[in-house]
Formats: C-alpha cells, sequence, structure tokens
C-alpha cells in the first residue's frame, strides 16, 4: 500500500499490515485536523505533496525504523481537502514488546514531519487562508494568490 | 563548437508556486550547471525574488547542495519548509 492517500485513512487496514502473532506491542499515532492554529480558528485545511519524492521518503523513513528496531511499520498520509477531526496521518508499529513499538512510532512521526515533502494550507473561519511554514514567525505565511 | 544545452525540468509547490505563478518550468541549460546555478535561473524570473535566502532543493527525488550538478533529464524541485503530519 502507498504512503499517501486522498481517501480517509483507516487505522484497522494499518494495524492488519503490522499485526503477527510474535509481535505482542502495538503502537499507533494519528494526527488529527485541529479547529484552531496560533489563536485563529481553522475551517478546513489542504494538503499538498510532491508524490513521487513523499512516496520514496515514507518509504525510506519505515525502512529506517525497522532496521534501528525489529519492529514492522505501517504509515499513511492523506492529501487533498481535510475537514476538522479528519485523520492527516496515521504511524502503526508492532513489535514484541512496548519499548521498541513506541520509539519506532515516535521515530516514524518525528522524521515524517521533519522530512516529507508536504504542505499544510489553512483556511480560516474569516475566509482567509495561509501556508503553514515552521520556520516562520507566527507558524503561518498568508496565501497571497488566487483562491483556489 | 558549444555543447548543446541540456534540458531540466522543475517543480515548484505550495507557496512556491503561487510566488513564481508555475508549478513547473522548464529549462535549458549549459552543460555542468549546479543546483546553485538553476536557483539563480528561477531567483531572475519573477516573483523569483521573493524566494527566501535559503532553499531546499531535491534532484531526483532526494535533497541536494547548491554544489550539486545537473545532468539532462534531471527532474529538480523547489521544496517549501515542510508542514505534513
Amino acid at each position: 500500500m502507498g504512503f499517501l492517500t486522498d481517501a480517509p485513512i483507516r487505522l484497522e487496514a494499518l494495524l492488519r499490515e503490522v499485526e503477527a502473532p510474535d509481535r505482542g506491542a502495538v503502537a499507533t499515532f494519528l494526527g488529527v485536523v485541529r479547529d484552531h492554529h496560533q489563536g485563529r480558528a481553522v475551517r478546513d485545511l489542504e494538503y499538498t505533496a510532491y508524490g513521487p519524492m513523499a512516496e520514496a521518503e515514507g518509504a525510506r523513513i519505515a525502512g529506517e525504523a525497522e532496521s534501528r528496531w525489529p519492529v514492522r511499520v505501517a504509515v499513511r498520509h492523506r492529501t487533498g481537502r481535510l475537514a476538522v477531526g479528519d485523520a492527516a496521518v496515521a504511524v502503526a508499529v508492532a513489535g514484541a514488546h512496548r519499548a521498541e513499538a513506541f520509539e519506532a512510532c515516535r521515530y516514524v512521526i518525528e522524521e515524517l514531519k521533519r522530512r516529507v515533502p508536504i504542505w499544510k494550507r489553512e483556511r480560516y473561519a474569516d475566509g482567509t487562508e495561509a501556508w503553514v511554514d515552521p520556520t516562520a514567525a507566527g507558524g503561518v505565511v498568508p496565501v497571497e494568490g488566487r483562491a483556489r | 563548437m558549444t555543447q548543446a544545452a541540456i534540458p531540466v525540468q522543475v517543480h515548484l509547490f505550495a507557496r512556491y508556486a503561487e510566488l513564481l505563478g508555475h508549478e513547473r518550468v522548464d529549462l535549458q541549460l549549459a552543460p555542468g550547471t549546479t543546483v546553485g546555478g538553476v536557483v539563480s535561473r528561477l531567483r531572475a524570473m519573477p516573483g523569483g525574488d521573493r524566494l527566501p535566502a535559503r532553499l531546499l532543493v531535491a534532484r531526483n527525488l532526494e535533497q541536494v547542495g547548491d554544489e550539486a550538478t545537473v545532468s539532462a533529464g534531471d527532474e529538480i524541485a523547489l521544496l517549501p519548509p515542510m508542514s505534513g503530519g
């Protein structure tokens, strides 16, 4: 299964990819669209990705986790328009014991946020929009182009 | 005799596509051009002066530095600060 999807993420599907009789610990992470950012009310948002590189980087990160810890990893990121409460990203990690499952799960989400070329555009309750940019003052840069 | 120019695709995303008004730019480059040289060409385009001083660039789906050279058919991408997850 690919890393990017434009369909709703189902955590059960990821669990099925990693579960096995010898893996007694399963750790999961879900990143869900929040209703506020920097004090502003978020109406919805849109994720775009550099598809081929996001797929390659997502697979590389999962592979790194599986070589550092004795675990199996499934990870998915959604693209397109998402509403508050929708899952944007999901990670499922299964291993024999909880320590490696927790550590690998944390590794995957942190590396994903740092390295995978995906961009978030927020639309606020007042209709204005901004690019989320962790390097910018205030964490966002207003959208200047034509509204889509 | 001058060597033939090499064709290179440059992909722009999110805010950078907005600044330059394009999601893709096709360039003809002199052989031996570096990633830094590609970025200079983009900075010279309308809106390109507003690109930040430091840029993340990928060549064929992997991040590279300014000194990396570009070959015919390479896919270059300018990556705004990532905000997935």
